[in-house]
């Protein structure tokens, strides 16, 4: 599945790499938006498949971020 | 100057629009791709797209604004708050295009935007600041070395942040171990550059700053103070003139040390001078905003003063219009900055706002919103500052107590129910609150 930003936004930090396992819940990218930083949770708990943007990268709403695999 | 470019959106360059008509200037607004339906971009008498959403194409493209500025015949530019108002560089090459860049001289804007160079200045000219490590820390061993000295709690900073982003409070060493690198990377990530220094946290503080002027005939006068105490996330939402429960003593000196900051570095134009005043009234200098502050309107509330017509006058070469004997102070003046915010989290909430009713009363609203209008996620969230100003605080409180309770809006989320909760709250409404109250209260909430 993939997880997706909640709200437009730069990519600030990305904190997990490519094949990491994480859980449900999970802060996994730091988006900045409208003067603050909003953190985007993994909504199950599985491993980082492939990571879709870059840091400083524009997003918008929906936008995928990054793939995982249960 | 007859015509003046604004380099701002939304309220802020509606206020400085207002301003211009009524001294009989010109005016050009710029504009990105998503704000071209906002009410400022029609209150101008011309209007200019700059680029596209984000901010960094469009209202930070520091070559087409001058350009956009030259093609438009404006002879002047002001740069409202946040964007470029306080960016050297900026007001270098506006300077150098030959128009008035309506604010402080270049240099004068990179002295007190750099906190270490602006700190440094202010402790060699006799102001008191706090403890602090003495210029920039390198690394996490040395923070933590100076750190040990000072004595927790500790602020750790961006030498180039601003706005309340780039800092970090910690109460530990195991806190300073966590933040520091991450602050780091956001401060070079921000404002590209990567210093940080070290500052004693002072709890229960209040944060109380001083409007200044200075002209270049080397005036000052000061237009009274404003108590920024109420923050969330280190920014202001409400604000206050008088500052409550300020002794006479200590409000005069708090002044006379906004006066003495501006006169260190011959200041020109209008700034703001902040300082830190602990519970038993010791005032430390905080910082400088070297441009037009978000919540001058309650200073002009209470003494009839255009601020933004001092800030044309001053920049034309005009001496400050009145003197310190002729300013005075009348009433109490409360802004509230409405947020599109859920009132819990105080995470932003953009939208279409479906519907905006403003309340009862007498009260002056600064906003670049209206009903339909669309809160983008590209800018800040506030959608509106309303303006209170009575006889006393206790008739300003209950003037917003009515306004709020009889607003509505509906399609985005506002911090307005959390200004319901503050304005029942016993210690605002004593006055006897310090920058740790919201969060208090947002922990209850």
């Amino acid at each position: 599945m993939e997880i997706k930003a909640t709200m437009a936004g730069t990519v600030f930090q990305i904190l997990v790499a490519e094949g990491e396992t994480v859980e449900k819940g999970q802060t996994v990218v730091l988006l900045e938006s409208m003067k603050m930083e909003i953190p985007i949770e993994a909504e199950m708990s599985g491993k980082v498949k492939e990571i879709l943007v870059a840091e400083g990268d524009f997003v918008n709403e929906g936008d995928g971020l990054l793939a995982l695999e249960a | 100057m007859k015509r003046i470019l604004i380099a701002n959106r939304g309220e802020i360059a509606s206020r400085i629009i207002r301003t211009c008509k009524k001294m009989g200037l010109e005016t050009v607004a710029v504009y990105s791709e998503a704000d071209k339906s906002l009410e400022y971009v029609r209150e101008a008498d011309w209007s200019i797209c700059i680029g596209k959403a984000p901010v960094n194409l469009s209202y930070l493209r520091i070559d087409q604004i001058i350009d956009a500025a030259l093609q438009y015949d404006a002879d002047g530019i002001h740069p409202g708050y946040g964007f470029l108002s306080e960016n050297g560089d900026f007001a270098e090459k506006v300077k150098e295009a030959g128009l008035t860049f309506i604010g402080p001289k270049p240099e004068i804007l990179r002295l007190m935007g750099d906190k270490i160079t602006a700190r440094k200045t202010m402790a060699n000219a006799g102001i008191p600041v706090l403890p602090a490590s003495s210029g920039a820390v390198a690394s996490l061993s040395e923070a933590l070395k100076v750190a040990k000295e000072i004595g927790y709690p500790v602020m750790v900073k961006a030498s180039g942040g601003g706005g309340g982003i780039g800092m970090a409070l910690c109460r530990n060493e195991k806190e300073l171990e966590t933040n520091f690198a991450s602050l780091k990377k956001k401060a070079e990530k921000f404002f590209a550059n990567g210093e940080l220094f070290i500052e004693k946290y002072v709890e229960n503080a209040r944060h109380v700053e001083v409007q200044v002027f200075g002209d270049s005939y080397g005036n000052v006068v000061h237009v009274f103070e404003r108590d920024c105490s109420i923050q969330r996330r280190n920014q202001k939402v409400v604000e206050e003139t008088p500052s409550p429960n300020l002794s006479e003593a200590g409000r005069e000196r708090l002044c006379q040390l906004g006066v003495a900051v501006a006169k260190a570095i011959q200041y020109e134009n209008a700034g703001t001078v902040e300082f830190i005043v602990d519970e038993k009234e010791n005032i430390y200098f905080l910082e400088m905003n070297t441009r037009l502050q978000v919540e001058h309107g309650i200073t002009e509330a209470v003494t009839g003063i255009d601020i933004v017509e001092w800030q044309i006058r001053i920049a034309k070469g005009e001496s400050i219009p009145l003197q310190q004997k002729e300013i005075f102070r009348n009433g109490h003046s409360m802004e509230f900055r409405i947020y599109a915010e859920h009132p819990n989290t105080f995470f932003p909430s953009p939208g279409t706002i479906m519907v905006l009713k403003w309340g009862e009363g007498q009260v002056r609203i600064d906003t670049g919103y209206h009903e339909g209008d669309s809160v983008t996620p590209f800018y800040d969230p506030m959608i509106a500052k309303c303006i209170f100003h009575e006889e006393n605080r206790k008739q300003c409180l209950e003037a917003a107590t009515r306004f709020f309770r009889t607003t509505e809006w509906e399609g985005i989320q506002t911090n307005i129910p959390l200004f319901i909760e503050l304005l029942g709250n016993d210690d605002f409404k004593k006055g006897q609150y310090t920058t740790q109250l919201l969060n208090k209260l947002h922990r209850r909430f």
